[in-house]
């Protein structure tokens, strides 16, 4: 049936195997499956691969083109690196669920039809909830929960845009399309809750630092990129992505200048710049979307990094807020390198991925005349080396000294944080390596001498900004209340109210109740009387004991009635 | 050379990871900040004398003005540490505010 394994099908087949295995052999199949699946996910031709029938539906689970292969490379590339970070320090059911989530992140890359799309979806759903789960603190069970009722709601409503474009077009196939009836619209909303778009963009910053240092690896890398990929492919050109991504941008970066958990910080800036490929979606031309894919494959690098230097942190130290480390260079070199390096990234530094794959999104806007998105999307550069690329390393690592020495990490998560940093700055310098594997043809120059000292003055003087806003940004140990608070505290106590409302009904009802039973009960003794018990002698009218003679008396009485109307009749 | 090396240093260390030497480190010194500052002064000057050989082409008029990108970015870092702290004011709640809740 297959002329080649299905990639979404080996990296699971690697997930089922983790389990049983042990020692060395759980090694090689954490870190060999993904190569494997890499493998299978270059051989994918373009076009409709593998095509079944299911319910009269054409099942196309695996179809191929360009951006499709690029987004299941770096979800395989990702697979491998986090497996690499995370082996010997995570427990092994976390491995398994991370790569079954991979797993699904691929089959949705690579998912011709919306039931496929959808079945991978969920599969997503499931394990990255266990990978929240195995956090193993009750703030990460509390957290989970949360997590995974926001994404099965979202599962459900876009289960319902499927149905109904399936009921009203009669074609399930992925094809682009625009949010202009009830069925695509609840097909994007679908998506954009993944997304982490507003209004629900808490869910990422609630759940995502509750999980282990090497969980929020996996976890930064998939859910969100694979709804840009489903925009990409159901949503380019939709005009109302460009205001949503907007949003998204700024949201990510006052959130994340408020914010003191370390892993939350970066959690806010995934979706600051998820917002900048929502806006380039939006804007829909070939270079946009080109940008779109390509800063999605360098911000999961990046984004990993920064999780990875911030997971040994808090591996090594135990301490997940600002407020509590600092001064960590000292013992923790190369995780603040490396840590520094990710930051450049994804400030868009000259030299590094960011700066090769961002500008490509301004310049989509530029050359759309889109004013108000260029300069707000520039503001949001300067924001983003504000508040990810130098207070995260800052305040880790510099400011001033926790007095704490924990030693560097361990040796699996520094290669494995080498490799991305190179990762970061190859594709930086030689961005022409990404760009021969976009959806178009790139037509692009990154490095102009012009673009290069705008870019520098924006960033530079951004970190000017930093150091004398300084005593502006004094970290506190304070939460953000975001839209969370709506369900999380508002809706609780709008049940509690109603329930104490319910409560007082029911008493006042209850008092009512007796008040008339007593009635009734009285009436109901004058007539039936009461029970009878031992020396009672009041009888009510119908259940006295009456003498016979009587009983007869009125029989005789009845029957002459009788008697005398069948005659008169 | 550092006072790690120093016998209280040790004493303090004692097998612990946490030690408090605040000026081992040659980063942490005050003379190194005041260098990096100088270092940083001349870098922000050097990025805005740079405008004026390579030019910096401007999608919309305003952008090419020479020091564009370093006010716009200083300006808009401002504006946005201004809008987050008088947000914080409204939205910062205490870090257990929600664990308070769970328990009730």
């Amino acid at each position: 049936m297959f002329d080649f394994l299905p990639p979404a099908l080996i990296l699971l087949a690697g997930a089922l195997l983790i389990g049983p295995t042990r020692g060395v052999l759980r090694t090689a199949v954490v870190l060999v499956f993904p190569l494997l699946t890499l493998v299978a996910i270059w051989q994918v031709p373009d076009g409709v691969v593998l095509s079944l029938n299911f319910l009269q539906y054409p099942i196309e689970p695996i179809e191929g083109s360009a951006v499709r292969r690029l987004f299941a490379t770096i979800f395989a590339l990702m697979a491998f690196g986090g497996g690499l970070y995370a082996y010997r320090q995570a427990r092994w059911y976390e491995l398994a669920a991370a790569h079954a989530y991979a797993a699904g992140a691929i089959g949705v890359s690579f998912a011709g039809d919306l039931i496929s799309l959808f079945l991978f979806w969920e599969l997503m759903a499931l394990f990255s909830t266990v990978v929240v789960w195995c956090g193993g603190t009750p703030g990460a069970r509390a957290a989970g929960i949360r997590y995974a009722i926001m994404h099965l709601l979202g599962g459900v409503i876009l289960k319902v845009g499927i149905e109904g474009v399936m009921v009203h077009t009669g074609s399930i196939e992925v094809q682009p399309m625009l949010a202009n009836n009830f069925d695509t619209w609840m097909i994007l909303i679908g998506i954009l809750i993944n997304a982490a778009a507003p209004p629900v963009s808490a869910w990422l910053s609630d759940s995502y630092p509750e999980s282990s240092p090497t969980g929020s690896v996996f976890l930064s890398a998939f859910t969100t990129k694979t709804a840009v990929l489903a925009l990409i492919l159901l949503f380019p050109g939709e005009p109302v992505l460009i205001g949503i991504g907007l949003f998204m941008v700024m949201y990510g970066i006052i959130y994340a200048l408020l914010e003191n958990n370390i892993r939350r910080i970066l959690a806010f800036s995934i979706v600051n710049q998820v917002g900048f490929m929502v806006c380039a979606i939006g804007i829909g031309t070939q270079l946009a979307i080109n940008g779109a894919a390509a800063h999605a494959f360098a911000h999961i690098i990046y984004k990993a990094l920064l999780f990875m230097s911030a997971g040994a942190v808090v591996y090594r130290t135990g301490f997940n807020k600002c407020s509590e480390v600092g001064g960590l260079f000292r013992t923790m070199p190369l995780t603040a390198v490396c840590g520094i390096i990710g930051a450049l990234a994804i400030s868009g530094f000259p030299l590094t991925s960011g700066f090769t794959t961002k500008t490509m999104i301004s310049q989509a806007a530029a050359n759309e005349s889109l004013v108000v998105v260029y300069f707000l999307l520039a503001a949001a550069s300067a924001g983003v080396f504000l508040h990810a690329g130098i207070k995260f390393p800052w305040f880790v690592f510099f400011q001033r000294d926790s007095g704490l020495r924990p030693k560097d990490a361990p040796w699996n998560m520094a290669v494995a944080m080498v490799f991305f940093s190179v990762l970061c700055i190859l594709f930086g310098v030689a961005p022409e390596l990404l760009y021969a594997y976009l959806p178009y043809p790139v037509d692009y120059q990154a490095y102009t001498p012009g673009k290069v000292v705008f870019y520098l003055q924006l960033l530079l003087f951004s970190g000017l900004a930093f150091f004398l806003l300084l005593p502006l940004m004094r970290r506190t140990e304070t939460i953000s209340l975001d839209t969370d608070w709506l369900w999380r505290v508002a809706l609780l106590r709008a049940v509690h109210w109603l329930a104490a409302v319910l409560a007082r009904l029911g008493a006042a009802v209850k008092v009512l109740g007796d008040r008339i039973g007593r009635r009734l009960g009285t009436r109901g003794r004058a007539l039936f009387g009461s029970d009878t018990r031992e020396g009672e002698q009041v009888h009510g009218i119908f259940a006295r004991a009456w003498p016979i003679g009587t009983t007869a008396l009125w029989i005789a009485v009845l029957l002459t009635a009788y008697v005398i109307f069948y005659y008169l009749g | 050379m550092s006072a790690s090396r120093h016998d209280k240093g040790r004493a303090a260390n004692n097998g612990n990871e946490v030690l408090r030497n605040k000026d081992d480190a040659w980063l942490a010194r005050p003379s190194t900040i005041r260098l990096l500052w100088r270092v940083f002064a001349l870098v922000l000057v050097a990025s805005v004398v740079a405008q004026l050989l390579f030019k910096v082409k401007g999608y919309f008029g305003v952008d090419g003005w020479l020091g564009f990108g370093a006010v716009f970015g200083f300006l808009a870092c401002l504006l946005m540490v201004l809008f987050a702290k008088v947000l914080g004011w409204v939205l910062k709640r205490d870090d257990g505010y929600y664990r308070k809740r769970d328990d009730v």
